[in-house]
């Protein structure tokens, strides 16, 4: 599947990044340190392994913790990718098996020089109260990380997984690829958060691709609040069951100089399968940000929907929503609603008459513009992804 | 208390408020009435000092001071309260922020006043005036106004489209807060003048105070007799109305 697109993309001079860093020693997630675990668990990741079914974690290039928490054993596998394939023999046929190494400078970049990454397995019919987590550092200057990650729902598994990807205070440049191929088999669920906080001169390149069953539902949310010098992802969802369902929420708050173009991708191949693309994004400084969504309906009785609102907070900035629908086959029905613009004067004033000044009345409307409640999370998640929200938008 | 001088007010390049007139002293509260379109609303936001409403002569006093030019947020602080005929929705944004924001010290009331309007707890966690039915937009505005406790109350059209039991809450609610209380009340049917005192009566024509008087004898004739009588008062002169 095409996992790349973004026409105006900047392109990377791949010579500023660097290789072969030194190397992090394996250690519990306890003895990481303070400023790692505390820029980890801005991005989601407890480092005390509360309220979470299982943990990796890599730094730079080395998988330094991986575990699975009590009561959560034989239901779920969670380790680094390099060693699953060791393990397991059959794991080659889901490895580069959903993305085409080819496909672009970035995925051949992540084939060639690669870094491990972490596999997850969520045994078939277990269901994990708690969510897993897997943090992503990079913790070098100017290093270029590629990971690839694997993650499998057997038949009838429901699971939630943060991945939460950022660097340590002093990395300032740097590059992130992250290839990650999911299969979500027949019959099951699986909750996708991501969150990233990055910094104005890093770049990332995520490359995703999901594969989803008869019967199974894949919800994707994807969360950046902080800057990014550039960012281009366009995440694709195959549904090729009956009655298979993908989702991609995002929020994004892009800000300073950042360049993002995030996009998703479904094709709707199994009968009455469903699909969702609903973004938020606010642009502010001189930020620009794309907005792509590409709905393909090829099955009978398939329905999908892309819904984005944007909302400029600056003169300088830019947003560009681009939906797209194509249908293939008579009887699918796919729609599409789009809304840009700055925040409604009438708002403002509205709120200004209950004795708010300014920029509290803005304040208010920019936290619940990100509300992130219509996304349809678990009660647990939308609480801990609003908590994120908050205090990310509150910093700004 | 308020005390407004020869306004007039642009509104998109229209002037709809034309050398208007009114003092509302301390203790009072006045009823405001006319035809759709006369201007009341834009009145108000005036008053209130919204962006759209461009004061192009004339003065607003507030408690002695002229308040013509301040911004919105400084008039509410110096004691002046809002019930909006048509609030804006805003998404994401839950009736409980914004009365978390306005609350201070009137925290411990919020029970007593979701009660008397008979709103419940999930109420609160919806957003705000999203979806809101027509009595529900009315009691969230002056479930606002009773947690704020505005010294001089704007209440626009608060009963319009509120069923008999609604009336009844927001009646009492208004009667409660409004007894001994100043404020202008804006009402076509007149049924809220049912639960409150008022002092005086004005009719509103095409952007000026076309009579003024005892605001139940106004409400009378024009139930009778529509706003007829009223543009021709108009054109004799400003009449007082016995
Ligand atoms: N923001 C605005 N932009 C353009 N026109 C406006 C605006 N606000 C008010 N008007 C116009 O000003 C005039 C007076 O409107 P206003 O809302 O004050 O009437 P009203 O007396 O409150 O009427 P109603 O009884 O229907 O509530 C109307 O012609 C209205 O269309
Ligand atoms: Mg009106």
């Amino acid at each position: 599947m095409n996992t790349s697109q973004g026409e105006n993309v900047p392109t990377l001079n791949l010579k500023e990044f660097i290789r072969g860093v030194k190397k992090w020693t394996p250690c519990p997630l306890t003895k990481l340190p303070d400023d790692v675990a505390k820029r980890s668990l801005q991005v989601g990741i407890r480092p005390d392994e509360g309220d979470r079914s299982g943990t990796y974690f890599q730094m730079d290039d080395v998988p330094v913790f991986h575990g699975i928490k009590k009561g959560f054993e034989g239901k779920v596998e969670v380790g680094s990718m390099r060693q699953a394939l060791q393990r397991h023999e059959w794991l080659k046929d889901y490895f580069w098996q959903l993305i085409d190494k080819s496909a672009d400078e970035f995925t051949e970049l992540a084939g060639r020089d690669w870094d491990d990454g972490y596999f997850v397995r969520i045994l078939e019919g277990q269901k994990l109260t708690l969510p897993l987590q897997a943090c992503l550092f990079v913790a070098t200057d100017r290093f270029n990380q590629n990971v690839h990650n694997v993650i499998v729902a057997e038949p009838g598994s429901d699971a939630q997984i943060i991945t939460g990807c950022t660097i340590h205070p002093s990395v300032s440049r740097g590059l992130h690829i992250g290839v990650t191929e999911i299969y979500v088999k027949r019959g099951a669920r699986l909750t996708f958060t991501m969150i990233h906080n990055w910094a104005p001169e890093f770049d990332t390149r995520p490359r995703t691709a999901i594969l989803v069953e008869e019967g199974a539902t894949f919800v994707s949310n994807y969360i950046c609040l902080s800057p990014v010098r550039s960012l281009q992802m366009f995440p694709a969802a195959h549904c090729v069951g009956e009655g298979a369902r993908a989702r991609f929420n995002s929020i994004l708050y892009v800000k300073d100089g950042s360049y993002v173009d995030v996009g998703a991708k479904i094709v709707l191949d199994g009968k009455g399968s469903r699909g969702e693309i609903v973004s938020r994004v606010i642009a502010t400084d001189s930020a620009q940000a794309y907005l792509r969504g590409l709905i393909v309906g090829r099955s009978e009785d398939s329905k999908g929907h892309i819904e984005c609102r944007g909302l400029l907070l600056s003169n300088k900035a830019s947003i560009h929503a681009i939906p797209r629908l194509d249908a293939e086959i008579r009887g699918v029905e796919l729609t599409h609603e789009a809304a840009i613009g700055k925040i409604a004067k009438e708002q403002i004033e509205y709120l200004m008459a209950r004795g708010l000044s300014e920029e509290e009345a803005e304040a208010l409307l920019v936290r619940g513009f990100m509300d992130v409640s219509m996304f349809g999370l678990p009660a647990a998640l939308n609480e801990e992804i609003r908590r994120i929200v908050e205090s990310v938008s509150r910093a700004h | 208390m308020l005390r407004i001088e020869n306004l007039t007010v642009e509104v998109a390049d229209k002037t709809v408020i034309r050398n208007l007139t009114l003092e509302v002293p301390k203790g009072e509260v006045h009823v405001l009435f006319g035809p759709n379109g006369s201007g009341k609303s834009t009145l108000i936001k005036t008053i209130l000092g919204f962006s759209n409403y461009k004061v192009v002569k004339g003065k607003i006093y507030f408690k002695d001071r002229d308040i013509t030019d301040m911004p919105i947020n400084e008039r509410i602080k110096l004691g002046i309260g809002v019930v909006f005929q048509n609030p804006p929705a805003l998404r994401g944004v839950k009736l409980k922020d914004l009365l978390n924001n306005v609350l201070g010290q009137a925290k411990d009331d919020l029970g007593k006043f979701t009660k008397l309007l008979n709103l419940n707890h999930e109420f609160l966690e919806r957003d705000l005036n999203v979806d809101f039915s027509g009595g529900e937009v009315k009691r969230s505005e002056i479930l606002q106004l009773l947690v704020q406790r505005p010294d001089f109350a704007l209440i626009d059209e608060p009963d319009s489209g509120v069923d008999v039991e609604n009336l009844e809450r927001i009646g009492k609610a208004l009667s409660e807060y409004l007894t001994g209380g100043t404020g202008i009340i804006i009402t076509h049917t007149g049924h809220i003048l049912r639960y409150l005192n008022a002092t005086k009566g004005h009719v509103m024509i095409n952007g000026t105070i076309a009579c003024s008087g005892n605001p139940l004898k106004i409400l009378t004739q024009i139930l009778h007799e529509g706003y007829g009588w009223c543009e021709k008062c108009l054109l004799i002169g400003k009449g007082e109305f016995h």
